[in-house]
């Protein structure tokens, strides 16, 4: 009927046939792509996540012995004076060796017998056994148990990173030494057990003793200058800019700026914050203080464009129900507005914390990258922080730190899980349909 | 008194000021004339009175002090110094902060050695924490010695200016509570301002941002010149002790070029997979795998980009080389493979997540007018929602492309150290990024070029990533609004 | 005058039955269609008979499930993922729901005009040129020229806009912007031409002349039309059903039905009492 009308080429019943064949054909091609595309992107995060955890599950675990130690006091304190300079400077590492000798009958006579037994443990022992003995002088004298810390090579041996078929002179651990360690872990005197010094010690050159603590006290003051910075400023803004801006050049600007700011790559941060906070104003190197506030400035628009969003979702007529009734605008908006807006703000920080906890090319910049042994107490003291210390793991040499590394980030990746939940949570909870 | 204390007493004073502003107003009102304003805005009213003139001492104290000392320092500066140029002048004033910095935690003993100069005294300030690039010249002892001294007594009379000025404004704001005083309108007067300055710290940042880069790429042009560092191919800043010969060659090409092409690598995985993902997730998926996979890619950009450099130091970067290996490819364990791909899969959610926000902006008639047509559905999107969202989508893609310029701890743990003007993507090239960590990180001192390139690295870095933003941004407002 | 010496040749390929099977032949049926939107029933039971070469109006007020209809004679429902239909709609007597209909012929061959203008983002040309192109229905460029002339003619447009075949669709007026649209279904060249409320969106002027334009397409199309206006659908349908509630009250001749309604509601809806 209609053929008059429009000059259409007709095609035959079998090139129709074929034509939609064809282009059904395409249409499942493009939908392949599709899951193709997602395919490889889960596929990818699968690999990933199970390569940290099959690298870094093994750094929750490290060997020891369990040896009762005699705390000799002839060793310690021979004079009795009880002064705790004394009791410090003792020879700690002499009492464990001794009692590591004892345990596995080693002839004290011979040399390398007893240098292939020192070999057996960590360095850290010392530190372990001062410790002990500083925080309870009445121990003196007394034999007490210990887990005393195996050296990262017998660890190796244990969780088999060192082959046994290895040549022994290719090996770093000789025969003799894993005869004992053998010999040991039947006995149930060496043994994996929780790694509690990963959580507890600071930096060290063994891998052994090298631990968290000073990384994730260092983030924790972090995550606090930004809290108490970030989140009061990024409200204040984000209030201004949905309540009072007026429409004009001034607010144009802070908006392209906040948006731009977001998008800045985060080492310009730290280029600021070394030639600002540190160079400028004279604040310490290596402190969370000047990480912190770097941060600040990196979460800030995060938390702006949140708490903006979670403002304006507020409807109108909340305002206008408090203007209505006498109060002043300001009034309008700390009564009702901000408490109604408060659990889309606390998301949006939350969602800001992960991103800064995570953050580490800037940290790099103001010198969070230190050998710091000891906790800090306030943030203005040299620190590190977490996404730092796996870095710094990460580029040491020694074979050790390989699991550390992949459990550090295992450790990483559990806080910002637990902080996402959180955002989560709180979405879920006093989510509000207007 | 350090400015940290002066604040804390700020933070203290407060509450304080607070109580007793309330205190007396609640008084007042027990009088015949009622308040206008609730007797806790007469309280914040009085505890702003006290802090605020004092924080603007501090604040402007804390700027201006460096500034000042510093110029006075200058102009003691013997002849000598003062005749070399402005880059060598600010090395020696370099030294001469550092020793002013911990001169209180010298003995005579030890200055008296370094106005002698004897040998050693670099090593000597070292073990007292005094870092120093160069060792002290007698003369700089002498100009430090002020300086310390100039400092602690600006620091004494900071403390008690401020606390004059804190005293003060107590005492009037006390003087002014008053039942008919509308306290209100002031203190939410003053919010309003406090609100405003909250929203200016983004251009104070931004502000802050250009100054120190742009501040420092001028020292460092004064030292490299401008062209040398735009047009130079050889990177090779060797760390030779400040003020002497040979300040290395400061080529920024090949930086350029590896950064561009380890984006160009990670835009090739990341503009597909994202774009796809996209469109398969708005136009395909069911709501169920919808729901299940828009949290799982936005998990991929919440993993920190330190995860992503180790995944690609020990596990992808082996592979491939092993895999190259087997088949007969040598693939360096750092190339810009590694780093792109690496980098390609951590940036597929910024492509995705709002290149989905795009597609689904297109309006739903414009798919209906297709589908009236007889269109498949892959038709319809290659053929109407595509070239509809492409300015959108555009606009994303260089978003993406400015978040893999400016990426630096993939680069920094994948890429490789060498500066490599290469086109193989099998080697390993090195980026600015990168650059820029390994030119600050470690003892530094600051003004040796050296230190002041990572500086004019910055600001190439920050122009260019801030020119894409712009453009992105401003290509995403456009299309928005085209479908308001 | 190309144009329709290729007319003339192509109708004297097919000379047959082509006056015969024009008049009053039927062209769609509908028996016992119900349509659910997830739980929520949207159709009950229509059954409609759609004559070719008329123009079929659907009334009836907003809600009445009139636009739903519509949108299952070429199964755009299915672009819906909640819609449900049965029932049994044939185009010359095949089931377009059954198995073995492709969606996409389909609608190739009952194309669809919306409520608000909706041209691509494209030039006016690719615009119309898109379906043809889809279904492969040029083998050369001039063929496709042809077509997307022939096509502006029909919808009455093309000498407006022919000196501006490269600039963008959306640049067009509201009314210009429909005819467009119209163009644009008939270059595919379907059988029925299904609009949604074409000139909701227009002006009374623009109305006019896709009024017209309808009257005109009636030789060469079975023509279904939602409208809002009883005006409208006085004016230009030859048949009209009355839906209300989600039922088929009332069809029959227009004349018949505006003049003389059998049932109360439609009368009431007809003299303004509802709507």
């Amino acid at each position: 009927m209609s053929d008059t009308v429009i000059p259409v080429h007709r095609l035959t019943a079998d090139e129709l046939s074929a034509r939609t064949r064809r282009r059904y054909a395409a249409e499942r091609r493009f939908r392949y792509y599709g899951i193709a595309a997602l395919s490889f992107a889960f596929f990818f995060l699968i690999v990933l996540f199970a390569s940290i955890v099959s690298n870094g599950w093994s750094a929750f675990v490290q060997s020891s012995f369990a040896i009762a130690v005699k705390l000799d006091r002839t060793v310690i304190d021979p004079d009795n004076t009880g002064d705790p300079n004394v009791i410090r400077a003792a020879d700690y590492t002499k009492l464990a060796r001794q009692a590591l000798y004892e345990r596995l009958g080693v002839d004290a006579e011979s040399r390398p017998e007893r240098r292939d037994a020192n070999g057996l443990l960590s360095r850290g022992v010392d530190t372990q056994l001062r410790e002990a003995v500083l925080g309870d002088p009445s121990l003196i004298g007394q034999t007490v148990s210990f887990n005393l810390l195996a050296n990262g090579d017998v660890d190796a041996l244990l969780k088999g990173a060192i082959s046994r078929d290895v040549p022994e002179a290719n090996r770093q651990v000789n025969d003799r030494q894993v005869a004992w360690a053998d010999r040991m872990v039947e006995e149930g005197v060496l043994k994996k057990r929780f790694n509690t010094g990963l959580f507890t010690f600071g930096a060290s050159s063994q891998p052994e003793t090298a631990g968290l603590l000073v990384a994730i006290v260092g983030s924790f003051f972090m995550m606090v200058v930004v809290v108490l910075l970030a989140v009061p400023i990024g409200v204040a803004a984000a209030v201004y800019l949905e309540e009072f801006a007026p429409r004009n050049r001034w607010t144009d600007l802070i908006e392209v700026n906040i948006n731009n700011l977001a998008a800045v790559p985060s080492i310009v941060f730290g280029l600021l914050g070394l030639a600002v906070f540190i160079n400028f104003f004279g604040l310490p190197r290596s402190a969370s203080l000047v990480g912190g506030l770097v941060l600040t400035l990196m979460t800030l628009p995060t938390i702006i464009i949140a708490a903006r969003a979670a403002i304006t979702a507020v409807p109108p007529s909340i305002r206008e129900g408090a203007l209505g009734v006498g109060a002043s605008k300001m009034q309008a908006i700390t009564h009702h507005v901000l408490p109604l807006a408060l659990p889309g703000i606390m998301t949006g920080t939350i969602i800001g914390l992960v991103q800064a906890l995570g953050e580490t090319a800037p940290l790099l910049m103001i010198g969070l990258v230190a050998f710091v042994v000891d906790v800090p107490s306030t943030p203005l003291d040299p620190a590190t922080a977490l996404p730092v210390q796996i870095y710094m793991w990460a580029t040491s040499a020694e074979r050790g730190f390989v699991e550390r590394t992949a459990g550090a980030t295992i450790v990483l990746l559990g806080f910002l899980f637990v902080m996402n939940a959180a955002a989560v949570y709180l979405r879920k909870r006093f989510e509000r349909r207007w | 008194m350090s400015t940290g204390m002066l604040i804390l007493a700020l933070v203290i004073i407060f509450p304080l000021a607070m109580f007793v502003g309330r205190t007396r107003a609640g008084v007042l009102n027990r009088g015949s004339q009622r308040l206008h304003s609730r007797p806790v805005y007469h309280g914040v009213y009085l505890a702003l009175m006290a802090i605020l003139p004092a924080l603007f001492v501090i604040v402007v104290w804390g700027v201006a002090e460096p500034l000042i000392i510093n110029n006075s320092a200058r102009g003691e500066l013997p002849q000598t110094v003062l005749d070399l140029p402005v880059a060598e002048q600010n090395l020696v004033m370099g030294v001469i902060n550092n020793l002013a910095d911990g001169y209180n935690r010298l003995s005579d003993d030890e200055l008296a050695q370094m106005r002698a100069g004897a040998d050693g005294t670099q090593r000597m300030l070292a073990a007292k924490g005094i870092f120093l690039p160069s060792a002290p010249e007698p003369f700089m002892v002498d100009v430090a010695e002020h300086m310390a001294s100039a400092k602690m007594t600006s620091r004494l009379l900071a403390a008690l200016v401020s606390a004059v000025a804190a005293i003060l404004g107590f005492f009037i704001g006390w003087r002014r509570i008053a039942p008919a005083m509308r306290a209100r309108n002031i203190v939410e007067r003053m919010m309003l301002i406090g609100l405003l300055a909250a929203s200016g710290v983004a251009i104070l940042t931004t502000f802050g941002i250009v100054m120190s880069v742009l501040f420092e790429s001028i020292h460092f042009f004064s030292i490299v010149p401008v062209t040398d560092f735009l047009f130079g191919t050889v990177w090779d800043p060797r760390f030779s002790a400040p003020g002497r010969e040979g300040a290395g060659q400061f080529g920024i090409l090949p930086l350029l070029w590896g950064t561009l092409f380890i984006s160009f690598v990670a835009m090739l995985v990341a503009v597909p997979v994202g774009l796809f993902s996209a469109i398969y997730m708005s136009e395909y998926a069911s709501s169920r795998l919808r729901a299940f996979a828009k949290p799982v890619l936005e998990v991929l950009a919440g993993i920190p980009t330190i995860v992503y450099g180790l995944f690609a130091l020990v596990t992808f970067g082996p592979f491939l080389r092993d895999t190259g290996g087997a088949i007969g490819l040598e693939i360096s364990a750092n190339s810009v493979l590694t780093a792109g791909v690496v980098m390609g899969v951590m940036i597929i959610p910024f492509v995705s997540s709002l290149s989905d926000d795009i597609i689904t902006a297109v309006p739903r008639a414009m798919r209906e007018g297709s589908y009236g047509l007889g269109a498949t559905q892959s038709e319809t999107i290659k053929r109407v929602v595509m070239p509809a969202a492409l300015p959108g989508i555009v606009g994303a893609v260089l978003l993406a492309a400015s978040r893999a310029i400016g990426e630096t701890m993939i680069v920094v743990m994948a890429a490789g150290i060498a500066a490599n003007l290469t086109l193989n993507p099998l080697e390993p090239v090195t980026t600015m990024t990168v650059k820029i960590v390994s030119q600050l990180t470690g003892d530094l001192e600051f003004n040796s070029p050296q230190t002041l390139v990572a500086f004019a690295l910055g600001l190439t870095l920050f122009i260019l990533t801030l020119g894409l933003n712009i453009i992105a941004l401003h290509t995403v407002r456009k299309y928005r609004e085209q479908y308001e | 005058m190309m144009n329709d010496t290729r007319m003339e040749f192509q109708t004297m390929e097919q000379p047959m039955a082509a006056e015969q099977m024009r008049n009053d032949t039927l062209k769609m049926t509908a028996r016992d269609v119900d349509v659910f939107y997830g739980a929520k029933q949207a159709l009950f039971g229509v059954n409609l008979d759609i004559n070719n070469n008329e123009v079929t109006a659907l009334i009836g007020p907003s809600g009445c499930g009139k636009s739903t209809f519509l949108r299952c004679l070429n199964r755009m429902n299915d672009t819906i993922d909640i819609a449900r239909i049965e029932g049994e709609i044939k185009l010359d007597d095949q089931d377009i729901y059954d198995r073995k209909i492709d969606v996409v012929e389909l609608r190739a061959r009952v194309g669809m005009v919306f409520q608000k203008p909706n041209p691509f983002p494209k030039s006016i040309y690719e615009n119309v040129a898109y379906g043809p192109r889809i279904h492969g229905l040029a083998r050369n460029r001039t063929e496709l020229d042809d077509i997307v002339v022939t096509s502006l003619r029909k919808a009455s447009l093309y000498e407006e806009v022919k000196d501006r075949l490269d600039e963008p669709g959306t640049g067009l007026s509201g009314g210009q912007q429909q005819r467009l649209c119209i163009a644009r279904t008939i270059a595919v060249n379907p059988e029925v031409i299904l609009m949604d409320e074409p000139c909701s969106a227009l002006d009374p002027i623009a109305t006019a002349r896709i009024e017209e334009l309808i009257d005109e397409l009636r030789e060469n199309f079975c023509i279904v039309i939602v409208t809002h206006s009883m005006q409208q659908a006085a004016r230009v349908s030859q048949r009209t059903a009355f839906f209300h509630l989600g039922k088929l009250v009332e069809h029959g001749e227009t004349q018949e039905i505006f003049t003389n309604p059998r049932d109360q509601r439609t009368h009431d809806y007809i003299t303004g009492r509802f709507g």
